[in-house]
């Protein structure tokens, strides 16, 4: 095959549920596969903060909405010869498919990299890939359409019970169920029917309580296929794999159960013609050997990234290079760097992920775990037992349990857990240890759940673990003990067994009730600490020196020598990831990471990296020097420095985990380089950050830092409502509300101590209607560069939920120099050395200062990007040289604005439609998953663009009806001005009565609103605030259905007079990224 | 060295020499098959036992349909964790099944570790202790009695080959032709393979004479040379008997151990690999059709690379990592050998078309 020259890649845009950072992996090592042949390579994806999208991994970037319009302005501009569509999720591989269809691949001679689009199509249309499947002998579950009642009795009677149902052409599966007689089939079969939009249902044989199996597989264009990895679903099938527990390798399967699945697995992947990698996902009887092939995924999927993590095989890599042309034993199997790639990975240790929700944070949600994917991140953990590996990845998670812990449950009987468990709430497992701990039966526990009884064996063997530890303290088994007991005599063996237990030293001392710097002593005493082994691909066989490295105390040695490093090395730094994605963490701080760690190790620093988020670049081995795939906590990270020695670490490119470990690190002897732990604790503690800025002579909202309830009142007898509760340590708006009236208050309050009893409350005054500002910027304690980005929604949202521009549009020059010069007061009052964020509300003339990050916030690679400087750089300046090498053309000031030479506007990617049942609505809490930039010539350029890069979002159909509609006050005015625009711009304005708006064409009631919604007759739904009791049904009618919603006013407002801007001739440009700076 | 562990399984002494599989899966089939006989067996995967072991099931024919052989034929297994078990197929966990065949097992041992050891320094004999009393074990008299031991000097085929030829019909049909397998230890997956394609299986022992049962049974059409354990040089009878069988130009195939006795009744030489090559993931290149499989091997020797030139077989497939000759095709006579198994069990299906070829070998003359 000849090699292009040129290769267009389709990333998977902003991150949404199911669609994540993931993909960021993937592009980024098919980058880096191609740019080995020396091919160029172009690379379109609107989300900003990837790392794919910076230009040291592509050669021509474009932050463009994901669709067949803008693709085909970029390849008529670049006129690539080869396309990759493999690469950035179903988003990616679709719109290939359609580019393909349309005929515009064609019409430029642009050849499709990889699996043809024909095994592609075999692989995507249900029904194309039944008859396949049958056709090769491969089982599938067996199904049949039906348009009436009676054809589906028949059809699930030839089946056999139990059947699902399924509704075609129906969105969020509203009518499917699953019949397990004759009975239940025709009491729900009518309703279904109904649903459907083209009256006809599929019924399936339902597989209840089946394993998934998934497995990753490998093929070449000769044929040679392996099968890299197998990823047990601990979940049944039924759940949703990205929400599932998942172990690596598969536990469960014996070798005929294994090896049919596998064989079936290659045998998928034979009959779509792969050409790369493929995932394919597998139902397998727990009770028999039957099986059948679910599903397959021509393309590098969640999965595919969390096998590559799993596994160390760079599956990305090795697809792109397949795709190229290359047969798998020409190709080398990069982690070892001396056997062929034709091979499948042994692995000599237990890996285990779990995903992590965040369904709290959503108002009327579904929260029970099952076929659609609601979690927002995962973890990986790896051990050389499953105890091990579990026990870490429940740390991992960041939810607060140090381990299986199912103490915070200590007051719900059997019944009430058994009831969650039937009720599949996320996080089984914390349910299930409390069972197992109350002595329920296992068998139970396995056909409540389906959970395969191995895996609650494991969890049982820790029960007992932690019942014996406490037994070994004294006979009762159940009391308190006195912290200040002198030591706690646990025998060396015991304590050792209990460390390969997984149990962490703070779990260990909550275990036995005493301080964790007693465990720690004891740990030191006997000598114990966890050994550093690699992961090699192929369990030791062969020398390979690996730097891809995790810890386990389940061992007597270590795999890489630790006696060399005798003294601090100067040029050693470590770095810590951001861990688990959560909402408000996310690709942004794993951009920040990757960059760091590229500069530092360009200016000849040996980089290592801690980080255990299997969805990311930074946990690519070959991004460090060494890579630590472990917790990001004091424990983990003190023995890794131990043993590394480094010259200090670097907390301020992880977010918001790594961060707030600063100060405890520094307590224990761990230089922090960069800001000290000191100074980032009084940033992160709201009540000691106020003292500062009220020292500094700068306003801020009125505050008060209130201990008791008197304090409260008496505060809000001064400055009246409404105000603003944030506890300390807050993570993306965490129980950070907004309260209008004293009954709300209290009822937060409460809420906002229990998350953090160590602070004070913080209340502060909440400045309505506001321009919220932030700057992003890096010192070096004599110079600040940075940006300065503006909100378009005004105070009371989320920074990560506006939408954000610069250069500022509102602000007057004087109030610009104004919040520099607040920016340069704190800088140089802390004596910042590193990236920072500072966030301000101006209002009437007056700038306030809201907060301040000490780290690399979310919004520096849109800051950095829209600029042409990567602030990241600056700060790698600043650990190399002690200043920041950048050349400001003599300027004197101590701020320096990096000069704006185009617009760039980001917009919020919302998962609405995902979490089932929640009411879209903006606040203080942050509740997008991600987020798309793009850079324009105008602001209105900028801003449709951005906000078409975000799903569902599209131009309305012109003439089509847009439901516009608010409560009164400013939302109303903005929304009635809004309404003017969009009459302008040839649309239809209707309203919805009690809250329309002035102008509106028509006004519907609530019903007909809905039904105008269903009917597709409404191409965007604007509103604003809060207002469930009144249109609930609106807004979560108009996301399940995809139709685009603008859930603020002001947003409202621009973006009508964008769509104006466009049906007056306003054109989009399409240029590459630096073309912009 | 002295690793300590906590036993389980059976109780006692046994020596053997220390090998690792890096295979993930299949440890019943792997403990059964006779090639491990005189090892102790390190499995690297550090999880093991978690899907027990299943009830013996045995097919019409007799032959074992989910294990290698009759029992359990290494003569220790070292493991890092041992596993609850669940799995609807299972009779016994791990415990238990190597209790029941007084094997010792020693688990909680780092074996990555040990790996490490065995490949840096090579394969090296070593004893398992299970025992109640492991304090007043005579370490140094272990270390003396493991000095006097060497693996390559055993003869192990005659541990597990059989004293009187058996037959095993394919399916209902007994008048379907014949193939003979000389048995130095053969595992059950590659009868299953031959009875599978319709051919039935006289085994004959290791070290008896083929010709004389060719006569014995008119049927014969194909010899089938087995895997089995220790170093080939050993078996000069059985190699001598290969040279006149290979006159009679009747396909013949070998497999693991009866690959090597075949290059060496060729004129090839063998050699002991220094760790040799266990486990389910190891690619062999087909220097016919320049493709690539996935294949299990088991092997302690290879047979020299430089030494092929002359004996009549050109190399057939290769190991891509090493260069190790994994299987040989004769230029002008019907024999193949494969170095890996074709059978698998345990181990991926992929190379099971070696049977086929074989078969089609046997069509073409008949």
């Amino acid at each position: 095959m000849e090699t292009p020259a040129k290769t267009l890649i389709l990333g998977s845009g902003p991150i949404k549920i199911a669609e994540a950072a993931e993909f960021d992996y993937s592009g980024s090592q098919a980058l880096k596969a191609l740019k080995e042949e020396g091919i160029e390579t172009v690379v379109i994806n609107p989300n900003i903060a990837t790392i794919q999208t910076d230009r040291a991994f592509a050669d021509r970037v474009y932050l463009l909405p994901l669709t067949s319009e803008f693709v085909e302005k970029v390849i008529e501009r670049e006129r690539p010869d080869s396309i990759l569509l493999g690469f950035g999720g179903q988003t990616a591989l679709s719109l290939g498919v359609s580019l393909y269809r349309s005929g515009v691949l064609d019409r430029y001679s642009v050849r499709v990299l990889g699996t043809p689009i024909s095994g592609i199509e075999a692989a995507l249309d249900r029904e194309l890939f039944k008859s396949l499947m049958n056709r090769s002998g491969v089982p599938v579950p067996p199904s049949a359409s039906a348009r009436d009642p009676s054809a589906a009795v028949e059809a699930a009677e030839s089946i056999g019970y139990p059947v699902i149902v399924r509704v075609s052409f129906n969105l969020g599966g509203r009518g499917s169920f699953v019949a397990w007689s004759r009975r239940d089939l025709e009491e729900g079969i009518n309703r279904a029917i109904a649903h459907s939009g083209i009256g006809s249902v599929l019924v399936e044989k339902y597989l209840d309580r089946w394993k998934e199996i998934e497995f990753e597989v490998v093929r070449d264009s000769r044929g040679n296929s392996i099968a890299v990895a197998c990823l047990e679903n601990v979940d049944p099938l039924g759940i949703h794999t990205g929400d599932s527990v998942v172990v690596a390798p598969c536990q469960t399967l014996d070798n005929t159960d294994y090896y049919n699945l596998r064989d079936a697995s290659i045998a998928v992947a034979d009959k779509i013609g792969l050409i790369g990698e493929c995932n394919v996902q597998l139902a397998l009887n727990p009770r028999s050997r039957d099986f059948y092939v679910i599903e397959t995924n021509p393309r590098m999927s969640r999965s595919s990234a969390l096998a590559s993590k799993a596994t160390g095989y760079p599956l990305a890599y090795i697809a792109a290079k397949l795709a190229l042309g290359y047969s798998l034993d020409e190709l080398l199997n990069t982690i070892t760097g001396a056997t062929c790639a034709c091979f499948e990975p042994s692995l000599d240790y237990v890996v285990v992920k779990i995903p992590r929700w965040d369904l709290d944070k959503f108002e009327g949600v579904d929260r029970s775990v099952g076929s659609e994917m609601k979690s927002v991140g995962e973890v990986m953990a790896i051990g050389r037992n499953i105890y091990e590996a579990f026990q870490k990845a429940v740390r991992m998670l960041d939810l607060g349990l140090e381990g299986l812990d199912a103490s915070y449950l200590n007051d719900h009987d059997l019944e009430t857990i058994i009831g969650r468990l039937k009720s599949r709430e996320p996080y089984w497992f914390i349910y299930v240890y409390r069972a197992i701990k109350l002595g329920a039966d296992l068998d139970e526990l396995s056909s409540i759940t389906g959970i395969d009884k191995f895996y609650l064996y494991i969890l049982k063997e820790i029960a007992d673990a932690e019942r014996s530890a406490r037994d070994s303290l004294d006979g009762s088994g159940d009391r308190s003990i006195d912290p200040d007991i002198d030591a706690v005599e646990i025998p060396k063996d015991y304590l050792s067994a209990l460390k390969s237990y997984g149990f962490s030293n703070s779990q260990l001392a909550n275990l036995l009730g005493v301080e964790d710097q007693r465990i720690r002593l004891l740990i030191n005493r006997y000598g114990l600490k966890p050994y550093i082994k690699r992961i090699d691909t192929l369990a030791a066989e062969k020398p390979a020196r690996t730097n891809y490295l995790y810890l386990t105390y389940d061992g007597v040695d270590s795999d890489i020598d630790t006696r060399g490093i005798a003294d601090k090395h100067r040029n050693r730094i470590l770095i810590i990831g951001a861990g688990v994605f959560r909402i408000g963490v996310s690709v942004e701080f794993d951009w920040a990471t990757v960059n760091l760690a590229r500069e530092l190790r360009s200016r000849g620093f040996k980089v290592s990296i801690v980080n255990y988020n299997p969805e990311t670049v930074s946990t690519d081995w070959d991004e460090s020097d060494n890579l630590y795939f472990e917790e990001v906590s004091l424990e983990s990270i003190e023995n890794i420095y131990r043993y590394e020695k480094p010259r200090g670490v670097i907390v301020s490119v992880g977010g918001q985990l790594s961060n707030s470990l600063a100060k405890e690190l520094e307590e224990h002897n761990i230089p922090i380089i960069g800001v000290p732990g000191k100074t980032i604790d009084i940033a992160e503690d709201r009540s000691k950050f106020s003292r500062l800025v009220e020292e500094l002579g700068l306003r801020q909202p009125e505050y008060v830092e209130a201990t008791d309830l008197g304090e409260v009142i008496s505060f809000i007898d001064e400055v009246g409502f409404p105000v603003i509760v944030r506890p300390s340590y807050v993570l993306s708006g965490t129980s950070m509300k907004i309260a209008y009236n004293l009954e709300e208050l209290l009822s937060y309050i409460s809420k906002a101590t229990k998350v953090s009893k160590k602070y004070p409350v913080v209340i502060s005054k909440f400045i309505e209607d506001a321009i919220e500002v932030e700057v992003d910027a890096v010192s070096d304690s004599r110079r600040i560069v940075g940006v300065t980005i503006e909100h378009i929604e005004p105070s009371g949202v989320h920074s990560g939920d506006s939408t954000m521009v610069t250069p500022v549009r509102r602000l007057r020059r004087s109030m610009l120099s104004d919040v520099w010069r607040c920016v340069s007061s704190i800088a140089m009052e802390l004596g910042i050395r590193g990236p920072f964020n500072i966030q301000f509300l101006v209002k009437d003339g007056a700038t306030y200062v809201l907060e301040l990050n000490l780290r690399a916030s979310r919004s520096m690679p849109f800051s950095s990007k829209s600029r042409g400087v990567n602030l990241i750089r600056l700060f790698a300046d600043v650990v190399d040289k002690g200043y920041i090498d950048l050349d400001l053309g003599g300027y004197e000031g101590s701020f320096y604005e990096l000069p704006p030479r185009s617009w760039a506007v980001k917009s919020p990617q919302f998962s609405w439609a995902q979490l089932k049942g929640a009411y879209p609505y903006l606040g203080p809490e942050m509740r997008s998953t991600g987020e798309a930039a793009c850079l324009g010539n105008t602001y209105y350029d900028a801003l449709l663009k951005s906000w078409l890069a975000v799903s569902p979002n599209r131009i309305p159909p012109s003439g089509s009806i847009i439901l516009v509609y608010g409560r009164g006050g400013v939302d109303r005015n903005l929304l009635a001005e809004a309404s003017t625009f969009l009459k302008e711009a040839g649309y239809r304005v209707a309203s919805f009565a009690g809250l329309e708006v002035d102008g509106a064409d028509l006004v519907l009631d609530l019903e007909d609103a809905v039904d105008y919604i269903r009917r597709g007759k409404v191409g965007l739904v604007a509103t604003s605030g809060y207002m469930p009791d009144l249109d609930y049904s609106i807004r979560r009618t108009a996301v399940d259905l995809n139709i685009p919603i603008i859930l603020n006013s002001m947003l409202a407002l621009e973006l009508s007079r964008s769509l104006k801007w466009r049906v007056d001739g306003g054109i989009f440009s399409v240029d590459e990224l630096s073309s912009y700076w | 060295m002295v690793f300590k562990g906590c036993g389980f399984g059976g109780s006692g002494t046994r020596i053997g020499e220390l090998v690792f599989s890096t295979g993930m899966i299949g440890y019943p089939e792997a403990l059964t098959d006779p090639s491990y006989r005189g090892q102790i067996l390190i499995l690297t995967n550090p999880l093991i036992g978690n899907y027990g072991v299943p009830c013996v099931r045995r097919l019409k024919n007799g032959l074992l349909a989910n294990f290698e052989s009759e029992s359990i034929q290494v003569e220790g297994l070292v493991i890092s964790n041992l596993m609850p078990s669940s799995h609807w197929s299972m009779c016994y966990d791990l415990d238990q099944w190597l209790r029941m065949h007084g094997t010792p097992g020693i688990y909680g041992v780092d074996t990555r570790y040990l790996v490490k050891l065995i490949r840096d320094f090579g394969t090296v004999m070593a004893a398992v202790v299970v025992s109640e009393h492991v304090d007043d074990m005579d370490v140094h008299g272990l270390f003396d009695s493991l000095k006097g031991a060497f693996y390559d000097d055993l003869d192990l085929v005659d541990r597990v080959t059989i004293r009187e030829p058996i037959l095993h019909n394919a399916d209902e049909n007994r008048d379907s032709p014949i193939i003979l397998v000389v048995d130095c230890g053969v595992k059950h997956g590659i009868l299953r393979n031959i009875v599978g394609r319709g051919y039935s299986v006289a085994r004959i022992p290791c070290k008896s004479d083929p010709t004389k049962y060719i006569y014995r049974y008119d049927r014969v059409v194909g010899i089938v040379y087995s895997n089995g354990p220790g170093n080939p040089i050993k078996l000069d009878q059985t190699i001598s008997y290969i040279r006149s069988v290979i006159e009679l130009d009747i396909p013949i195939l070998g497999i693991c151990l009866g690959h090597q006795l075949i290059s060496l009744a060729l004129g090839c030489d063998i050699f002991k690999l220094k760790y040799g090559h266990r486990g389910h993931n190891k690619p062999v290149i087909n220097t016919l059709s320049n493709r690539c499989y996935i294949s299990t091997h088991n092997h302690g020797y290879a047979v020299g690379f430089d030494s092929v030139r002359g004996s009549g077989f050109r190399v057939w497939f290769i190991d891509p990592d090493d260069r190790i000759v994994e299987g040989l095709i004769h230029r002008t006579k019907p024999i193949i050998t494969t170095q890996f198994h074709p059978e698998a069990s345990p181990g991926p299906n992929d190379t099971t078309w070696i049977f086929d070829l074989f078969i089609k070998m046997i069509e073409r003359r008949t």
